[in-house]
């Protein structure tokens, strides 16, 4: 079953598939970035109540459940490194770090910014604030731990294990800081079947989110194809590629 | 006793069959036996690796009243904070000595190559930390509540969710102190790794002594942080097993 899956264990065949499945993704990402932008911040329709500044909903969300999905995606391929050995799992696990990061500070910095109009302040110590905030430190800690290694391998399975180990804590933080404070606004979009919001205002937020999510995968996949390249450099098709582009 | 110790180790290696059957007679409880007997003795050896992280504690505590002030009703309803907060970066400072000796003289390899399983070996490493460092802390953390005037019904919350939550500490802790103990600078990227880890237990326990101020019951809370201590209890040891072998690489 996951036969088709085998050829990629080998960096060259995978720098090949990322270089074809680059130009795709890129494409939809601005595409569908385009459409739910615009149609969020021209179209759509204002809250009743919050006026025009809900419209930093439509990066706000994407940027948060991106921030928590791509730290999962890290956790499984930390795992398959593990587990199976995969050293391209490493490599696309210390291509997601940075990414996943960013868009937790994205997050933090929209809801900073919503924050304020709505609730009067910059920053409130509410469970979910402060839970993303500590997604960022096990973001950079993992990150850190990544730079302090000299051996990209090591540096791996080290940055592996603690990203497993910070994924067996987050439900756990989540819930403790949940249960220690909620000022934060219930969820309005995942209540499947029945969203607590409009069509006009949800369609537009699926865009958004379906293009945050493709730009993710597009920076994700740059910096794996370098990861690859980095990490392969003394290996012979990759002085033939660089010799080709020098040519 | 330290080097009887290690030299029992060094012969137990399994060099042909003969040696294996009677490797195969060292127990698990007598291999942690050895092990905690050993890094204790260790321990009474270096006196200063006790005493320091409880002055920090201590004098990190004395500093709070001098920054906030002298008020007795400031001071009792911050000090579950003041405490924990005090509890955490003290087994942080003594962290870095859990594994660092044994790697730099090789018998944390040794440790790896013996015949039994790391878990076993990690588990009695971390249980002598705690006794090295968690339990002075919770004999001294009631004479530090006195002089923040914490409330007089928190007195056995504080000690039960010290008694509870230090051995948390200890095993997060020894998760990040293997992931590092082979980088040069690791202390800084100690802090940095396993401090957000820490965040559950702290919320847990102060708000254990909080309600117990209150005088409500506060078993609820001290049942998750139990739970926190077995799930790190089975758990901990496999992540540092696993991180050992990374850094000792």
């Amino acid at each position: 079953m996951w036969k088709f899956l085998h050829p990629y264990a080998n960096p060259e065949t995978t720098y090949h598939f990322t270089n074809k499945l680059l130009p795709w993704l890129t494409a939809l990402a601005a595409l569908f970035l385009s459409i739910g932008l615009v149609w969020a911040l021209l179209f759509a329709p204002a809250d009743y109540q919050q006026g025009d500044s809900f419209r930093i909903f439509y990066v706000h969300v994407p940027a948060a459940s991106l921030s928590m999905g791509i730290y999962v995606s890290m956790a499984i391929a930390a795992l398959c490194s593990l587990v199976w050995q995969l050293k391209l799992a490493d490599a696309s696990a210390a291509a997601m770090a940075p990414v996943g990061a960013a868009f937790t500070a994205i997050a933090l910095i929209t809801g900073a910014a919503w924050g304020k109009p709505m609730w009067g302040t910059w920053w409130i110590w509410d469970a979910r604030l402060t839970s993303e905030l500590i997604l960022l430190f096990l973001y950079l800690g993992v990150i850190a731990l990544h730079n302090a290694f000299e051996d990209k391998n090591l540096a791996g399975k080290a940055a592996g294990i603690l990203t497993l180990v910070g994924v067996i804590n987050i439900p756990i933080i989540k819930y403790s800081v949940d249960w220690w404070n909620t000022l934060h606004q219930g969820s309005t979009v995942s209540k499947l079947g029945k969203p607590s919001m409009s069509l006009d205002m949800l369609w537009p937020f699926i865009f958004c989110f379906i293009g945050f999510a493709l730009l993710a995968g597009v920076i994700i996949c740059l910096r794996f194809r370098n990861e690859i390249l980095a990490r392969n450099s003394i290996r012979p098709w990759v002085r033939q590629l660089v010799e080709k582009q020098l040519a | 006793m330290t080097l009887k110790a290690q030299s029992q180790q060094m012969t137990e290696q399994p060099i042909d069959k003969a040696n294996t059957d009677r490797v195969k007679q060292l127990s698990y409880r007598r291999a942690f036996m050895l092990v905690l007997k050993r890094d204790l003795t260790i321990a009474m050896r270096h006196k200063d690796d006790i005493i320091n992280p409880l002055l920090f504690f201590v004098i990190i505590i004395t500093l709070f009243p001098l920054g906030i002030g002298p008020e007795a009703q400031t001071l009792s309803r911050i000090a579950p904070g003041i405490i924990w907060v005090a509890a955490l970066l003290a087994t942080l400072l003594s962290l870095d000595r859990l594994f660092k000796s044994d790697h730099l003289d090789g018998s944390l390899e040794q440790m790896l190559l013996s015949p039994h399983p790391i878990f076993v070996l990690v588990l009695a490493k971390i249980f002598a930390h705690w006794l090295i460092t968690g339990l002075p802390l919770i004999l001294i953390a009631p004479l530090l509540a006195v002089l923040l005037h914490l409330d007089e019904n928190s007195y056995t919350a504080l000690l039960l969710t010290l008694l509870l939550g230090t051995p948390v500490l200890s095993l997060l802790g020894a998760v990040g102190v293997a992931l590092t103990v082979g980088i040069k600078k690791g202390g800084v990227l100690l802090s940095l790794l396993v401090l957000p880890l820490y965040i559950p237990v702290l919320i847990f326990a102060t708000s254990a002594i909080d309600t117990a101020a209150l005088g409500l019951p506060y078993s609820g809370q001290l049942a998750i942080i139990a739970a926190l201590f077995f799930g790190s209890l089975t758990l901990a040891p496999f992540a540092v097993g696993a991180a050992i072998k990374v850094s000792t690489n």
